[in-house]
């Protein structure tokens, strides 16, 4: 699919992934979370090579896919504390309500997910950042179906990530306006 | 052996002419372990007492029995290093390996049921070697329609991989537990190797053509990893230097 | 400032214990609230048991002789129906990835949700079974005795079903593969399970059967959910 692909990141860096469809963004951002190992090729975390699914990466990494992860039986808050819980954390319902308002969901407290439309389904799936404090942010097109105050939101928390020395890698059509030192890959 | 020379023989491209050099060898054992058996077997060995000349069909189903157990254990073995060192060649051995040893199962089941109507005067008696032996059958067809349900390779040899180790594990319990249930509900049961006492021969017999099975089935499954390589790294540089009109 | 309690000072174990935790209270939660799917395989396994005497008859002794079986091997075809669930929903709407980049153990979410599988669809088998055998003319302590096999039975279904149902996942060749690669590995449980009635009406006792049983239950305890998170790793890959 692709071969040669060779970066390195340091705190504090954001690595943006472009590229036309099928050319194998997923993949690459799905090996960087440690969901897939590559063929030929090595990923290291801290120095240290890593295989897929490793425990240190694991609980370092937040990993946002395409698709949103979202159970549609549940309410966005049930969501939002069941993938948390699921990360390892236990967020209280002060921090539940301050990551709702974050991202505009305040006012569908009691509507089942599926009910919901894709850009706020997006915004559920996005949340996450402000529940899980993770090093390694990997995110796959996170500005899908956002409209232009989503973006600013989206953007306005990545920044933040980096600047708290966070490291982030983003696959992403359109382009996004980040505080912080951003290296570009173009598959 | 150093582990340099294994690990330089784990690689499809180096493993592929040892493969096509040693075919002939393992062949022409084969044929002569099956003519030496089978003329012991058919020509030499008593006619038996109570069951007449029928009985010679022992000397297939036997050999076919051990070998679908004795090839079910080498496929586990191989899928346990595929895991293991991530190879590819372990893989496709193992891969090589299930229809030869489906075949052998099929064998013993039609012979042991060919055996079966003039011995004791049915086809199918339910009893527990026969009855463990269909249940073999069924773990060899899992593993290959696994196999072919999966269309990216890697995942397929890591999931029949899974499957062949979990099966290999439960065929000693299916086996005690199939026995258990026949002992429970046939009585007196007639066990199909029971064929009482064994004269020199026949045993003899029944060693060499099991042999005969084993070179069988090492030459054969060479030629089916053959195939098998050619088609998976059929757009790799080396095979397309080695064999220029695959391309 | 609000709290997110980062759980950071934690051992392995209190990582499994929350991962089950998670998992079976999620997967409940989420069978209650779509409860269309609940009480199916009850069904199924009811109307696949009353085929049995329209096909061979009501003779009660034939039904008497034939009732342990017909119910055991309806109780596993039950089981089969059910088992690819486990994992569909979570693998279709990207669940499962987050499942296996987890901090807590795949393998302790894996036997969570095997937990709340079992309990909404083989509890349910158990419990009606009693019932059932009564229509086939099994005695009330023959009644409790299956009741008993199958509560110790089921859940060894549900585990070695899940191995294959992580096996198979996303696969198109759908529920036939599924049935082929499992029911050899269900044929001990089987056998250990009708046999247990057999036992008891031959005069023997069925401790044997059932320690068996629990034998098979402990060790697919340990081993299946190790296997079937092997299996969630290969498919996601």
């Amino acid at each position: 699919m692709f071969a040669n692909v060779e970066f390195a990141l340091a705190c504090g860096e954001a690595l943006i992934v472009t590229g036309a469809n099928g050319s194998g963004k997923t993949t690459l951002l799905r090996m960087v979370a440690g969901l897939t190992q590559p063929h030929i090729g090595q990923l290291s975390w801290r120095g240290a090579p890593v295989a897929a699914f490793d425990h240190a990466l694991r609980a370092a990494t937040l990993y946002i896919g395409h698709a949103a992860a979202l159970k549609d039986d549940f309410t966005a808050e049930e969501n939002l504390l069941s993938l948390a819980t699921l990360h390892g954390a236990a967020p209280d319902r002060v921090a539940l309500g301050n990551a709702l308002a974050e991202w505009s969901l305040g006012q569908h407290d009691d509507i089942p997910a599926r009910v919901l439309s894709q850009g706020q389904r997006r915004r559920i799936a996005l949340a996450r950042m402000d529940l899980a404090r993770r090093c390694l942010w990997v995110l796959d097109e996170p500005a899908t179906a956002l409209d232009a105050s989503g973006v600013a939101t989206l953007e306005k928390r990545v920044s933040a990530h980096l600047a708290a020395r966070g490291v982030a890698v983003i696959a992403t059509h359109k382009p996004l306006a980040l505080a912080g030192i951003m290296r570009k890959l173009e598959l | 052996m150093s582990s340099i020379a294994w690990f330089r023989l784990a690689s499809p491209a180096s493993f592929f002419p040892l493969a096509r050099r040693l075919v002939p060898w393992f062949s022409a054992g084969a044929a002569v372990l099956a003519l030496a058996g089978l003329w012991l077997g058919l020509l030499v060995a008593p006619t038996d007492a109570q069951q007449g000349d029928a009985y010679r069909i022992i000397f297939i189903h036997v050999p076919a029995a051990w070998m679908s157990m004795f090839i079910y254990i080498v496929m586990a073995f191989w899928c346990a290093v595929s895991l293991t060192f991530n190879t590819r060649l372990a893989a496709m051995l193992a891969q090589a390996l299930a229809p030869t040893g489906a075949m052998f199962t099929v064998l013993a089941l039609v012979t042991g049921a060919m055996w079966g109507k003039p011995a004791w005067g049915t086809y199918w008696a339910w009893d527990a070697r026969m009855t463990s032996e269909l249940i073999l059958l069924f773990l060899y067809f899992g593993y290959m329609a696994l196999r072919n349900a999966i269309d990216d390779p890697r995942r397929a040899d890591r999931a029949s991989a899974v499957l062949a180790l979990v099966g290999a594990i439960n065929v000693p319990i299916i086996y005690f537990s199939v026995k258990w249930w026949n002992t429970l509900h046939q009585g007196a049961s007639v066990s199909l190797t029971s064929a009482p006492t064994m004269a020199a021969t026949m045993l003899a017999g029944m060693l060499i053509m099991a042999f005969a099975a084993w070179f069988y089935a090492i030459a054969i499954t060479l030629i089916r990893v053959q195939a098998i390589i050619i088609e998976r790294e059929q757009n790799t540089r080396w095979m397309g230097e080695l064999l220029p009109w695959i391309r | 400032m609000a709290a997110i309690l980062e759980i950071t000072d934690d051992t392995r174990e209190s990582r499994a214990w929350r991962g089950f935790a998670w998992s079976m209270t999620r997967d409940l939660n989420l069978a209650i609230r779509s409860k269309a799917e609940l009480g199916v395989q009850l069904l199924f396994y009811v109307i696949v048991v009353t085929l049995f005497p329209l096909a061979v008859g009501a003779e009660p002794l034939l039904l008497r002789t034939l009732g342990p079986g017909v119910l055991w091997v309806a109780a596993l075809l039950a089981s089969l129906l059910s088992l690819s669930r486990i994992f569909a929903a979570d693998y279709a709407d990207g669940s499962l990835e987050q499942l296996a980049l987890s901090p807590l153990p795949l393998p302790a979410l894996i036997s969570g949700k095997i937990a709340a599988h079992w309990m909404s669809t083989g509890f349910p088998l158990v419990a009606v079974s009693p019932l059932l055998g009564a229509q086939f003319g099994l005695t009330t302590d023959e009644g409790w005795l299956l009741a008993l096999g199958l509560l110790i039975g089921t859940p060894t279904l549900s585990l070695l079903g899940a191995i294959g149902a992580a096996l198979t996942l996303g696969l198109r060749a759908g529920g036939g593969l599924l049935a082929l690669l499992i029911l050899p590995l269900y044929v001990p449980i089987l056998i250990f399970g009708a046999g247990s009635i057999e036992a008891v009406r031959a005069g023997l006792g069925a401790s044997a059967q059932l320690s068996l049983l629990a034998a098979a239950l402990l060790a697919t305890l340990v081993g299946a959910p190790l296997a079937a998170s092997a299996a969630v790793r290969i498919a996601l890959d």
